[in-house]
């Protein structure tokens, strides 16, 4: 999936998560901003990757401001931005590469 | 039927889908039923977003029993059919219709969940229905609405939007609400199906809450629809049966089913007269007794 143009999902309330997207520059560049970075710094960049790679988005510049969003949370606002790129609202994939 | 069609449901609590921090961990206060909203606590600019919460909420989050039910928008909107889509797949119990006002309203949707269900291979059947009654043409239509479907479990009264159909607001004291809800719940009735009563919105005015839950207990409401966890005890307290009612109905339960072997059709318990129509009235104060977890007896 390529990211058409740029998209922004989230808030920065506690809890929750803002995910920025971009197109990238031939690879995934990840930006990590956490409250919670010393603890969960690395299951929020597996999660982010793995994300990404279900979604087949491999060239993107993704930042995460994180406010101590639950995975679920930050796999939402990821899909919620890339879709958000694509212009896409409708007939989304759920249960398929979204899940 | 579903199993869960008949379940218990004295608080059904609104939140914000969009809100990660209220929806990650509700049980903790006990509701019986969450509703999880996709309609009008969520910004128009942010239902796309809303619906990846909701679908990752439901599908990872362990609500520990707690009913989840799915508030979509409404039908006159682009945004119910991927409510549906979104909240079958993700694992929703239940669809919450607002602004009902034709069993065809709820065929639509029933339609749209039996298409989700189909589409995600869960079984036919196993997503239920409620409606919201939200206006005059709504609470006049109750009773067709409350028999378009076998997924339906109940009915809503949503006052604020009904009050406003009728030209007046709420005022605190439930007058503007009577007709309406003596209408809903006789509709309800009627069909089999379960009733709810609308939010009481004043959050420092507990006194008058109580007032009011107490009221729609009295109408015959199996509960009440409401927007903050303060207000779950105090609803659970009145719809618990308390002692002295449990051991009177007990004691009908017995004397019922004993008296019945020697053909005797009426006779008293406590000096109050009994009959048979007492028997369900009895089971269903050992039912709420037993879901309540205050029952202690062995019927």
């Amino acid at each position: 999936m390529e990211i058409l143009k740029p998209a922004i999902a989230g808030t920065l309330e506690s809890s929750d998560c803002q995910v920025s997207v971009e197109a990238g520059e031939g690879g995934i560049e990840l930006e990590l901003n956490s409250v919670v970075i010393n603890q969960f710094g690395n299951q929020i960049r597996k999660v982010a990757l793995e994300t990404l790679e279900r979604l087949g988005v491999n060239n993107v510049k993704l930042t995460i401001v994180d406010m101590g969003a639950l995975d679920c949370t930050i796999k939402a606002r990821i899909e919620g931005a890339v879709y958000r790129s694509q212009g896409q609202k409708e007939h989304l994939p759920w249960g398929g590469v979204i899940r | 039927m579903n199993p869960n069609k008949k379940r218990l449901r004295r608080t059904m609590m609104f939140l914000n889908v969009q809100k990660p921090g209220l929806i990650k961990d509700p049980y903790i206060y006990g509701p019986d039923s969450i509703i999880l909203d996709l309609e009008d606590a969520v910004a128009e600019n942010q239902k796309d977003a809303a619906r990846f919460s909701l679908f990752h909420a439901l599908r990872e989050i362990n609500y520990r029993g707690v009913e989840r039910v799915v508030r979509i928008n409404a039908l006159d909107t682009p945004y119910w059919k991927e409510d549906i889509r979104c909240a079958v797949t993700g694992g929703c119990d239940g669809i919450r219709i607002p602004k009902t006002e034709s069993p065809m309203d709820v065929k639509l949707v029933e339609d749209a969940v039996e298409y989700a269900e189909r589409e995600s291979g869960r079984p036919v059947g196993s997503v239920l229905i409620m409606a919201a009654i939200e206006s005059a043409r709504g609470v006049m239509k109750a009773l067709d609405i409350c028999e378009a479907s076998e997924r339906l479990f109940g009915i809503a009264l949503s006052g604020g939007d009904y009050t406003k159909d009728l030209q007046t607001h709420i005022t605190g004291t439930g007058i503007e609400l009577m007709g309406a809800r003596q209408n809903l719940v006789i509709a309800a009735r009627a069909a089999g199906i379960q009733c709810f009563d609308t939010v009481y919105t004043d959050l420092d005015d507990m006194d008058g809450f109580r007032q009011d839950v107490e009221n729609i207990h009295l109408m015959g409401f199996d509960g009440k629809s409401i927007i903050n966890p303060r207000q779950i005890r105090i609803v659970h307290e009145i719809y618990t049966p308390s002692e002295k009612d449990i051991i009177f109905a007990e004691k009908v339960v017995r004397e019922i089913d004993e008296k019945k072997k020697l053909g005797i059709g009426v006779f008293t318990v406590d000096g109050k007269m009994i009959d048979i129509a007492f028997y369900d009235g009895a089971k269903r104060t050992i039912a709420l007794a037993k879901a309540s977890g205050v029952y202690r007896g062995d019927l």
